[in-house]
């Protein structure tokens, strides 16, 4: 009777970290295989077949395509550079230089991948669209609000998240550090 | 109190199994990856374009609405295949997909060096049959080797801007992927 017990008691601990550290992983990723620059996180592997197990599940959980490695390589931020988690209420600056790459884009969606619906259908820049200083660096707004100059509208949601496709680049599962992939700052500039 | 303990680390060891089987296993159980949800869109082994993804309606989480998207869902059982796509002023690149959504090659318009990007997608075996002296006289033929039967091939052109949306997606308009029985 002792071990009837003491075996449902054992399967009842297993499910309940077996599926928790599952359910888990899967939604805060793991750190297998990361880039991490400033704000930034990549996962080069993922778009290879030394896909991690992981990152596998992800990929199917979700329903997204990776981007392949041959074709670029996506970094996303869901911070800036403090830490503090995105607010769509507030206004936060990305400025500086990209790393070298034929073309980027930088689009915003909410916590689930989708794109945020706002007033004058804007969901991101490409590298050809942004107004650029003379010594080629740049600043994108995104705010709730219009602003002048390169305004990304956050169409007033919550979390939201930020993801940076560079295409045609060098930056890969190679990259380490800041000077091999030089990322945009992100700074927090006001909140209501 | 000793019994507790071990059936703590039994529960321990067995929820380490667990975890490590339900992330092993999900990828072949789920029902809304990449390859279901673009399945009912798309005819097998011709290409169809994918519609611009909005915040009301996209086909796939986190796609690059700066992109025109077309897509060739095969199956390789019968015969190869073979992929043409002309390439766009601005960036233009096809990505291979495993049905489990393994990105295992992809190549841009650059890396390919044409005008037209030409590829022959075909299974190992397929592969193997080719004719020796074919090999040797193809040099510069692209051969593409799909780990699996079904899968997807992914073709995108950039749009820079949002008004050359429609040169984009004509780009791909244009593309082909149809059945390439070996010869012989």
């Amino acid at each position: 009777m002792q071990s009837l017990f003491g075996s449902f008691f054992a399967f009842v601990v297993a499910a309940a970290l077996g599926l928790g550290a599952t359910w888990l992983t899967l939604t805060r990723g793991t750190a297998f295989g990361a880039v991490a620059i400033g704000a930034w996180t990549a996962w080069p592997k993922t778009g290879t077949t030394e896909i991690d197990p992981y990152a596998r599940a992800v990929v199917a959980r979700s329903g997204r395509l990776p981007l392949g490695s041959g074709d670029g390589v996506a970094f996303e931020a869901r911070n800036d550079d403090r830490g503090k988690a995105f607010d769509g209420r507030c206004d936060v600056v990305v400025s500086g230089t990209t790393p070298p790459a034929r073309f980027w884009t930088l689009t915003l969606y909410d916590p689930d991948g989708r794109l945020v619906a706002n007033t004058v259908n804007r969901y991101g820049f490409t590298s050809q669209e942004i107004v650029r200083r003379a010594d080629g660096s740049f600043d994108i707004v995104i705010a709730p609000r219009a602003r002048p100059g390169n305004w990304l509208p956050t169409g007033g949601v919550g979390r939201y998240m930020l993801v940076l496709r560079l295409y045609d680049t060098p930056v890969g599962v190679a990259t380490r550090t800041e000077r091999d992939a030089p990322m945009p700052a992100i700074a927090l500039r006001s909140c209501p | 109190m000793m019994r507790l303990v071990i059936w703590i680390l039994a529960g321990v060891v067995l929820g380490g199994i667990v975890h490590l089987v339900t992330v092993l296993v999900l990828p072949r159980t789920a029902t809304q990856d990449a390859y279901m949800r673009i399945e009912p869109l798309t005819p097998v082994n011709a290409v169809a374009a994918l519609p611009t993804p909005s915040p009301s309606t996209a086909t796939l989480p986190f796609m690059d609405p700066a992109f025109a998207v077309a897509v060739c869902r095969y199956d390789l059982s019968e015969t190869p295949l073979k992929l043409t796509a002309p390439v766009s002023q601005a960036y233009t690149s096809v990505s291979f997909y495993t049905r489990y959504g393994v990105a295992y090659y992809a190549i841009n318009d650059r890396a390919a060096g044409r005008r037209l990007i030409e590829l022959e997608l075909m299974t190992a075996a397929q592969k193997s049959r080719l004719p020796d002296d074919e090999e040797v006289t193809a040099a510069d033929r692209l051969i593409v080797e799909s780990p699996t039967l079904t899968g997807l091939v992914v073709l995108r052109a950039l749009s820079p801007e949002p008004g050359s949306m429609p040169v984009a997606r004509g780009i791909l308009a244009a593309a082909q992927c149809r059945p390439n029985p070996l010869e012989g």
